[in-house]
């Protein structure tokens, strides 16, 4: 027993070497969500910037993203810029602050930029926990009807939007 | 034209020399053959030679400007000024590698020269361990990442300068100091090794590698330090600590440096925890790799990664698994003999260290999996996360807490077992006064109470208070403070000076996260705003040239009351180069409170957003560092370490007992 316990360290490090092995390999994936074709789970959030009560009845008319997002997230950050070219040139980009505060929340977005059209708060990470949110940043397509249509894990970017949102996006909008 | 090839040459030269200060000494020590043996200390120096050349041709690139090197075109500009120059060495890949290459050089060249009081045959393997682990970072280097590439014949006319976000005085410093000590960790891994293959187990190898080990772990605080430091003033946001991969890929291997060196003192006196201690000696000098392989391979997305090639992933990856696999097996194989049954009371200061060696085991493996989980979520197809501060506060906050208990009692414990019970009694009455300051303190500073700066003063307190009393008692020794100056162990004053910093630390921690003031504004020409006890008028905005970049600058004055503290200027800057843009923060910085301005976004109409912030205490974070640095310092010239074995170069040391073993 005692010189099996002394192979443990060996055997830990074995699966960590097998995990790195296949993370060397590996890109960003999208995940089927069990949420995609159905409609974005009720909720009643306050608005990061204005403290209003925001339901889905706020959502636009046309199709949007809905943004995932933490001030503590690096990976946001990195997206940001994609992002704020979505929203600016493509779709509106709807963001949702997930287990934050919201002072940092603003902050980050005064520091980086604010292109979203709105932002639902979620600092107990109610809705992100509907959503079946695993950590951020998360990324839904979500169309004019509010329906999710497309579920993005990680970091979305040109070639995350041009091979995993646009051609859903091209299947329902005229 | 021939100068980077010398460069290139003497690294070179250091593979071949690496290779054969692995090979020789080993030979010599299983076939017996003293010649052998001895190569390994003039392999080591002339290793720090070649690499020291080889370094400084690189930085001579730089300083001539010789863009004909692609390291240098890529990180180096005309504009950029000669300090930065210098420091750009290291502001990339291929530089940082063949910093970190000197510096694993470096000690061996320390462990050469410093190592007369222990036997040849010993410092032998363990120059031979660091030869190997130098043979795996020099072929890194001189297969994937060579840093003498040159662009030939079409040389840039000039050089796409160095990332704006390093180009700060922190990094001419944080990065040596953080190698410094990820890679002074190799000579505490090396000597565990050189131990497991010789059998030699017993208390020696414990009091050997206790001075590098405390020494690696000096660096690594400071440089952990300086890292947070740079990130509070560079990064533009004014945090100190993000949970970043790269931050975590230090702190990690701080935490378990930072067990070894509690559970080497065990192991060293008590001759327990033997097996355990070498373990983590493994563990930390592995982690350092592990931090290494996870920065430079790109596996995890951070702020700091410069360098993302899976190819050099690969790489690294295969050697971790020839050094950590190797050495893990070897463990395996080989600690089974050492495990001596000791015994201990349950209160004894081998039970407080067991527990501090747990609570920091238990942190380290947090910290990991926390960094990790991203990565195994995206190996399960789960795409890119990140955990963030949430979950890493959730853990470290009460695990400090259990820590920072056990640093009060156990000081205060005896080896083996405890006596009286009194001894504990005036650490309970402490406990209560602590935690009347702690439930003061906030109310004192803030006006009203706050249950985290009260925990984390009580806690500061009470380590502060338990900690004198230590001093107290260990000084009457000697009939008073005053005799006892210079007579009481310098690790002992070592400890003390680590442990007020911790406690001075927590106290800026707590105080800073749960009071800084904050304000974001929008102002223009003229505006005034309040700021705690300041009214902070913007004055004047300008636009300035730097030597690589173009500047907006806020002039902002700072008063109190009617009378002018302070004139400040932040800046907005554009790197020409790049077109990058960086905030420069403008940091008063005091010893109770930093005011910190930064210029966030131009709003229109001349305005512009403004973050005015007052952070309490948030040097204090980095002097509690400071202090836990200089403690490991002062503990190493603890005069136990220069005394010198008896000759036993030609004696098996194994075979005889030590004073420890017979204590």
């Amino acid at each position: 027993m005692k010189r099996l316990s002394l192979w443990l360290p060996l055997a830990i490090f074995a699966i960590l070497v097998g995990f790195f092995f296949r993370g060397l390999s590996l890109d960003p994936n999208a995940q089927p969500s069990a949420l995609i074709g159905k409609p974005v789970p009720g909720f009643q959030l306050a608005d990061l910037h204005t403290g209003e009560t925001l339901t889905p009845a706020d959502f636009p008319a046309e199709p949007f993203l809905l943004n995932v997002w933490a001030s503590w997230c690096i990976t946001c950050q990195v997206e940001h810029p994609y992002l704020t070219q979505i929203a600016e040139a493509t779709m509106p980009v709807i963001g949702l602050n997930y287990k934050d505060t919201q002072s940092a929340a603003v902050n980050w977005l005064a520091k980086l930029g604010d292109p979203y059209t709105f932002h639902l708060f979620d600092p107990e990470g109610r809705m992100g926990l509907d959503l079946g949110v695993a950590g951020a940043p998360e990324t839904f397509l979500v169309d004019g009807n509010g329906i999710i249509r497309a579920r993005i894990q990680g970091e979305v970017n040109a070639r995350v939007f041009d091979a995993e949102i646009r051609p859903i996006l091209e299947e329902f909008r005229p | 034209m021939m100068v980077p090839e010398i460069g290139h040459f003497a690294l070179v030269l250091a593979f071949a020399i690496a290779i054969c200060q692995s090979v020789f000494p080993l030979y010599g020590y299983f076939t017996d053959q003293r010649g052998f043996v001895a190569t390994a200390k003039p392999l080591a120096l002339l290793q720090g030679l070649a690499l020291l050349v080889s370094f400084i041709v690189l930085t001579y690139g730089f300083l001539a400007h010789d863009f004909t090197v692609k390291y240098v075109a890529d990180n180096s500009n005309l504009d950029l000024p000669w300090y930065f120059r210098m420091s750009a060495v290291w502001g990339a890949h291929e530089g940082s590698l063949l910093l970190w290459a000197m510096i694993l050089a470096f000690w061996g060249v320390a462990v050469a020269l410093f190592s007369q009081g222990i036997p040849q045959k010993m410092s032998s393997l363990v120059l031979a361990v660091m030869g190997m682990i130098a043979v795996g970072f020099l072929a890194f280097m001189l297969f994937t990442s060579n840093p003498f590439v040159r662009i030939l014949p079409f040389a840039p006319p000039n050089g796409a300068d160095l990332n704006p976000l390093l180009q700060d005085p922190g990094l001419i410093f944080h990065p040596p100091m953080l190698y410094m000590g990820y890679v002074g960790l190799s000579v505490a891994f090396a000597f565990a090794i050189a131990s497991l293959i010789s059998g030699e187990l017993d208390a020696k190898w414990a009091r050997w590698s206790r001075p590098w080990t405390t020494v690696a772990w000096a660096f690594l605080t400071l440089g952990i330090a300086l890292g947070s430091w740079w990130a509070y003033y560079e990064l533009g946001w004014g945090g100190w600590w993000f949970w970043d991969p790269v931050e975590n890929a230090s702190l990690i291997p701080w935490l378990v440096a930072t067990a070894l060196m509690h559970s080497l003192a065990v192991s060293e006196k008590r001759g327990l925890f033997r097996s355990w201690t070498l373990l983590l000696a493994i563990a930390g000098f592995s982690l350092s790799l592990l931090g290494t392989f996870l920065v430079r391979s790109g596996v995890l997305t951070s702020v700091h990664a410069f360098a993302n090639d899976p190819e050099r992933g690969v790489f690294i990856l295969g050697f971790l698994v020839v050094v950590i696999g190797g050495s893990l097996t070897l463990y395996a194989l080989r600690a089974g003999v050492v495990s001596k049954p000791g015994q201990f009371d349950w209160i004894s200061r081998e039970s407080f260290l067991l527990f501090n060696n747990l609570v920091l085991t238990v942190m380290a493996v947090s910290v990991l999996l926390g960094t990790l989980y991203p990565l195994l979520v995206d190996t399960l197809g789960g795409g890119k996360v990140s955990v963030g501060p949430p979950f890493f506060n959730a853990v470290f906050v009460p695990m400090t807490a259990i820590l920072v208990s056990g640093m009060v009692f156990g000081p205060l414990s005896m080896w083996r077992k405890s006596d009286d019970p009194k001894l504990f009694r005036p650490l309970i009455v402490t406990l209560i006064v602590s935690v009347l300051a702690g439930i003061a303190w906030p109310v004192i500073y803030d006006g009203e109470f706050a249950i985290a700066t009260a925990i984390g003063t009580a806690l500061a307190a009470w380590l502060t208070i338990g900690t004198l009393i230590d001093v107290v008692r260990k000084s009457s020794i000697y009939g008073g403070f005053r005799a006892a100056l210079g007579r009481v162990e310098r690790g002992t004053v070592g400890m003390w000076l680590a442990h007020i910093g911790v406690a001075v630390a927590i106290f800026g921690v707590a105080v800073l996260e749960n009071h800084t003031e904050h304000r974001d504004l929008r102002m223009g020409v003229g505006d005034t705003q309040m700021l705690g006890p300041y009214d902070v008028r913007l004055v004047d905005l300008q636009v300035v040239e730097g030597p690589n970049y173009v500047a907006d600058r806020a002039i902002f004055e700072v008063y109190q009351g009617e009378t002018l503290y302070k004139r400040v200027m932040p800046e907005k800057r554009r790197y020409n180069a790049s077109g990058m843009v960086m905030t420069e923060a403008s940091i008063d910085t005091g010893f109770t409170r930093d005011v910190y301005i930064a210029m966030g976004e131009p709003l229109g109409g001349g305005d512009w957003a403004v973050r005015l912030s007052i952070k309490p205490f948030v040097n204090w974070i980095w002097a509690g560092a400071f202090l836990m640095g200089l403690g490991g310092f002062v503990a190493i010239t603890d005069k136990r370490y220069r005394r010198r074995e008896v000759d036993e170069t030609t004696t098996d040391s194994a075979k005889k007992p030590t004073a420890e073993a017979l204590a």
